[in-house]
């Protein structure tokens, strides 16, 4: 469960190009391979999950008690599990429960980490001290036992996984955004803007936040990563979704009982958390190549 | 210089109070009764106030809090309710198991880290390039338990070549320590490798460019030393500043991964604490933890200042 | 570096091909437990697992035979005075603790005084009718009762009846589980926690004909497929609680044995019916719904799905081979139109929502999960709640469910099934059960104790809590121990511990 930080890309340069930067991030980011592929399968993560209705013949919750833990098959593609669902149909479905707990848990630390770097970093003084120390003693904390305890406390379902995860994960993002602020707060046309008298949160909005939109866009999708193997380790706790709707971690949690009888149950789910992070990561990688001005 | 230093310590300070703020509310939000835990099947209510009188959890919370972070400070980290045995001595224990763990699998991934690192950086853009990538990125793309479940899966139980779970300590039998501890090394070790691995790769990317190399290159000699002797020298730096760093990464992410493969270690402490409601355990294993990162943070800090001097400024 | 490490990681994976050759170290058992125990003091201790390891630590007054019946250990026998007041107990001469001590009448009372009086003891309820205890000469004791209490012999059976070392206990006090001193069969060597308890032949235990092994090594692995897996390989000799669905594999491994006996607990789920808000709704009013969701479950199939068919199924607080099984209520057969014509009898709406707490263990999680299936079949909406044990307690506790897919480990007293669960207000009647006739009959069972006027009580009690079903007895256990053929002379009791006595290892 390592947070990856990213490293903060440099303030985008004043626009000289004829390019706007927009493009050329984009240019670039077609170029690496890596992560068109990984865009490519996310988006294709993506269609499986919201047609999972259409694709499967299968009701994710159906239970066959007379197939129960059957070997792959022509009926059953990856076989059935410990009540005899369809595996194949409870990974598709499965798949709405990781990417969504992704995408909403990190535009959770976005949306309280953002504001809280603005004001740190713009404030400066005692506010941005308490809460720098403040993340730095909720970063200092291990990330998994913070999850469990936020989800253990908000009770088991999926949206208050989310939410844990998005807490905790909110200390990265606040470290980024004060950071990104404090290098950008010193340049000159916002001192400029300062001085022509415009109020504290329209220099915040318009002058800094584009600023630091690149390493936010990069932060997010490595995040979303991360993301998807907690939910998966509380699910695996049984602190995530709740039975009978399908998550790849609650499914590897029921395989474990059957590893040696009925292998698999553990294997299937968790290569489809491997691929999905994997797409996650190299997006992510992609995207700090392009978006790094330093980079050629 | 000194003063930097005195400046970092002295931040320190409100971190380590949040911390310990942070971690009592924390298992303070944890629902259920502990005392009802710890009053086993019977559950005599006679039994479950007595408990609740005994560990003071009848007191207002932040009456608690003093009573705690009052022992802390006197070095008393209090007492396993379910264990009946002190804080320090379970931390004592469990301190030298993590911390070869934590050990091996640092070695682990710096090996596959430095070197994908140095290879990707070396055959830029070239498919050797995309595939180190691809191999390094999948460690922290795999969720730690998940591949200790397959590991097990496979060199225990199908294979049999390596014990499923257990510790040996290595002072009594070295060989069956390392036996026991591979596996959970390797899971941990691999998550963090590709984090060394970009880094290495970026470092190596910034030293091959630099003025020196090309003049070592200029000056005819082979590629091979050009990389070793000069790029990487320069290249390491960062990648043990960063070690440091994931080394206290490492302490932590033991959680899942000690419960996996049942190694005696803080992981598993903490997560059984957690479950069983046994405070004073969670409390102090998390403050140890957490102190143990920032100091290795500022250490990793001054490392770099050292190292960069115009950083010192 | 490089070199170094790839040397030590190739040398590891070679030596664990002999790891199971250095593992045969003669004459030390290996056992794996399911979970770590907690403290190691009788009068403190609360867990099952701690209760096998006290097996070989600590002896007891009485031990129990493969029926359940009290038979003498530490005692030599008893006898019961003034209808049920008084019992005087003889003691075994010549039995010393692992200090070395003397055990006799004095340390017997200091025993049972020290559960009855210590603070934070665990066993105060289980002694709870005892008045006094007193030393009638070094080799007798007299316990004066408050009022007859047929239970009590079964609770000396256990930890309440286990003996300490005076000498040793005053001077640990309240860390004496840190190391034990009994009259076991073995002594106490070290232990860490969540990773192992050692312990050793006593060269003066008072059967010491019967102890064949040198040293027992106690190992908690959570994970079942990780402990079997150590089983096969050697690393431990004997493991507790193999997975249900296992034990096909491991009844085809020659190298290994099986041992199964149904256990003496129940499992099943408590249906909320006075506590709070949640119990008014229609499951928790009216007996018909309740009787509805019983008839829409397929007790065999549960059994089929979840457990392979290992476990027994069952509709009482005893499995149905045991002597207090009230054979006038049999188990229930699956009935799902009668269930439907129950609802409509009932007038409620269907699909009837319920709230369903199920603790956070795969095998729970299963059994929930097939249980809804069969529910919604019948016009049950059973939503079903994952909590953790630690959470479901306390919910339960404060009536915050509807149902609740709880187990009980069992007692050999039918009392140790019903009194605490049954009666109104008593500290585990979690569905806030209350019935004068079943109170009545439960304070009358306790001072009888002919087995056949005990069972005629009972069955009283049988015909109110099976028609008012406060709870769904669904099925039984099976005490499960699995061995290497190395091990051999193993005997299983019903209470599921292990006793080494008249084991040895083959080498």
């Amino acid at each position: 469960m390592t947070a990856t930080v990213a490293s903060p890309a440099a303030p985008a340069e004043a626009v000289l190009a004829v390019e706007s930067p927009t493009r050329r991030a984009l240019r670039r980011l077609a170029q690496r391979k890596g992560a068109m592929v990984a865009l490519v399968v996310i988006l294709v993560l993506v269609a499986l999950a919201l047609l999972a209705p259409m694709i499967s013949p299968y009701d994710p919750a159906r239970q066959s008690w007379s197939a129960v833990r059957k070997a792959p098959s022509a009926l059953n593609w990856f076989g059935t599990d410990e009540v005899g669902r369809d595996i194949l149909t409870r990974i598709l479905y499965g798949a709405r429960a990781s990417l969504s707990a992704g995408v909403i848990s990190v535009a959770i630390a976005i949306a309280i980490g953002v504001p809280v770097g603005l004001v740190a970093g713009y404030a400066g003084g005692l506010i941005d001290g308490l809460i720098s120390r403040f993340t730095d003693a909720m970063l200092a904390c291990p990330f998994l036992i913070l999850a469990i305890a936020l989800a253990a406390f908000l009770g088991p379902s999926l949206t208050n996984a989310m939410i844990a995860i998005g807490v905790t994960a909110t200390p990265l993002f606040v470290r980024l955004t004060r950071g990104q602020v404090l290098s950008v707060k010193a340049e000159d046309y916002v001192e400029a803007a300062r001085a022509i008298g415009n109020p504290h949160w329209r220099i915040a909005f318009r002058h800094i936040l584009p600023n630091v939109l690149p390493a936010l866009l990069v932060q997010a999708t490595l995040t979303i990563a991360t993301a998807i193997i907690a939910e998966a380790s509380l699910s695996f706790l049984g602190l995530g979704q709740q039975p009978p709707a399908p998550s790849w971690g609650s499914m590897l949690n029921s395989a474990q009982r059957f590893l040696s009888t009925a292998p698999w149950m553990a294997v299937l789910p968790g290569l489809a958390i491997f691929v999905t992070v994997l797409s996650f990561n190299l997006l992510g990688d992609g995207l700090r190549d392009a978006l790094d001005p330093r980079s050629k | 210089m000194l003063t930097l230093i005195g400046k970092r310590l002295i931040q320190l300070l409100p971190t380590l109070f949040f911390v310990s703020v942070l971690i009592f509310s924390l298992q303070q939000l944890l629902p259920g009764d502990p005392a009802l835990i710890m009053a086993g099947e019977e559950k005599d209510p006679e039994v479950i106030e007595q408990i609740r009188r005994q560990y003071r959890l009848d007191q207002p919370l932040p009456v608690q809090y003093l009573y705690w972070i009052g022992g802390v400070l006197t070095g008393n980290l209090g007492e396993s309710m379910r264990l009946k045995v002190s804080v320090l001595d379970l931390i004592a224990q469990k301190l030298p198991v993590t911390l070869q763990l934590a050990v091996m699998a640092m070695i682990i991934a710096l090996v596959i880290g430095v070197t994908a690192g140095v290879v990707s950086a070396v055959k830029k853009d070239t498919w050797i390039d995309y595939a180190v990538n691809v191999f390094s990125l999948w460690g922290i793309s795999t969720p730690n338990f998940w591949l200790g479940i397959m590991m097990i899966l496979l060199f225990a139980v199908t294979l049999g070549w390596l014990p499923a779970s257990g510790y040996v300590p290595l002072w009594e039998d070295w060989r069956q320590s390392l036996a026991t501890t591979i596996m959970p090394a390797f899971v941990l070790g691999n998550s963090i490798a590709g984090v060394i691995m970009r880094h290495t790769r970026s470092a190596m990317l910034q030293a091959l460019s630099s003025d020196y190399v090309r003049t070592a290159r200029a000056k005819g000699l082979f590629e091979r030393r050009v990389v070793l002797k000069h790029a990487m020298r320069n290249a390491l730096t960062p990648i043990i500043t960063l070690g440091a760093l994931e080394f206290g990464t490492l302490l932590s992410g033991a959680v899942l991964t000690e419960q996996i493969f049942t190694i005696p270690g803080f992981g598993k402490l903490i997560v059984d604490a957690v479950f069983n409601r046994d405070y004073a355990v969670v409390q102090g294993v998390v403050l140890v933890t957490a102190t143990t990162y920032i100091l290795l943070n500022l250490l990793a800090d001054l490392g770099y200042i050292l190292a960069n001097p115009r950083l010192r400024a | 570096m490089n070199k170094a490490l790839l040397a030590s990681l190739m040398a590891a994976a070679a030596l664990t091909i002999s790891a199971a050759a250095v593992q045969a170290q003669q004459n030390t058992m290996r056992i794996g437990l399911n979970e770590d125990p907690d403290v190691l003091d009788p009068t403190l201790a609360r867990t099952y697992v701690g209760r096998i390891v006290f097996a070989s630590l600590c002896d007891k007054l009485f031990d129990i035979d493969e029926k359940a019946n009290a038979v003498p250990q530490l005692a030599l026998s008893h006898e019961t005075l003034d209808d049920g007041k008084t019992m005087i107990i003889k003691l075994r001469p010549n039995v010393k603790f692992h200090d070395g001590e003397t055990m006799d009448a004095e340390a017997v009372r200091y025993s049972l005084d020290r559960h009855m009086t210590m603070q934070g003891s665990f066993r105060k309820p289980e002694l709870a009718a005892v008045d006094k205890v007193e030393v009638v000469d070094p080799l007798t004791v007299k316990l004066t009762l408050k009022t007859p209490f047929s239970p009590l012999l079964s609770q000396l059976t256990d930890r309440a009846g286990m003996i300490v070392s005076p000498k040793a206990a005053k001077e640990a006090g309240d860390r004496f589980g840190a190391k034990p001193v009994c009259a076991g069969p073995f002594k106490f060597v070290d232990r860490v926690q969540q990773d192992r308890i050692t312990l050793e032949r006593f060269a003066d235990y008072w059967d010491k004909d019967k102890i064949k092994i040198d040293r027992v090594v106690f190992q908690p692995i959570t994970d079942g497929t990780v402990k079997l897996a150590n089983l096969k390989s050697g690393q431990l000799d004997l493991i507790e609680r193999p997975l249900a669905t296992d034990l096909a594999e491991i009844r085809s491994n020659p190298n290994l044995k099986l041992v199964a006996l149904t256990d003496l607990g129940f499992n099943g789920m408590w249906i909320n019916v006075s506590k709070g808000e949640p119990a008014k709704g229609p499951l928790g009013q009216d007996a018909r719904v309740r009787q509805a969701l019983e008839l829409a479950i397929d007790r065999e199939a549960l059994n089929q799905v979840v457990f392979n068919g290992e476990y027994v199924v069952g509709n009482q607080w005893i499995s149905p081979d045991k002597l207090y099984y009230q054979e006038k209520f049999p188990v229930p057969k699956r009935d799902v139109s009668k269930a439907k014509q129950l609802l409509q009898q009932a007038g409620v709406k269907t699909p009837v929502a319920v709230d369903f707490m199920v603790p956070n263990t795969t095998e729970a999680k299963a059994s929930a999960e097939v249980i809804q299936a069969m529910a919604a079949e019948a016009g049950f909406d059973m939503k079903i709640r994952l909590v953790e044990f630690a959470t479901g307690l306390k919910e339960a506790e404060e009536g915050r469910y509807q149902a609740f897919l709880l187990n009980w480990s069992g007692r050999t007293d039918p009392d140790g099934n019903l009194y605490i669960f049954m009666k109104t207000g008593a500290p585990q009647n979690y569905g806030g059960y209350s019935n004068a006739n079943v109170d009545k009959a439960l304070d009358e069972a306790r001072l009888k104790s002919d087995p056949k006027e005990r069972k005629a009580i009972y069955e009283r009690v049988a015909a109110e809590t099976l028609k008012d079903n406060p709870y769904l007895y669904l099925y039984h256990r099976k005490v499960l121990i699995a061995h290497s053929n190395k091990v051999e002379g193993y005997r299983q009791m019903p209470d599921g511990l292990i006793r080494l006595q008249g084991v040895s290892m083959k080498r």
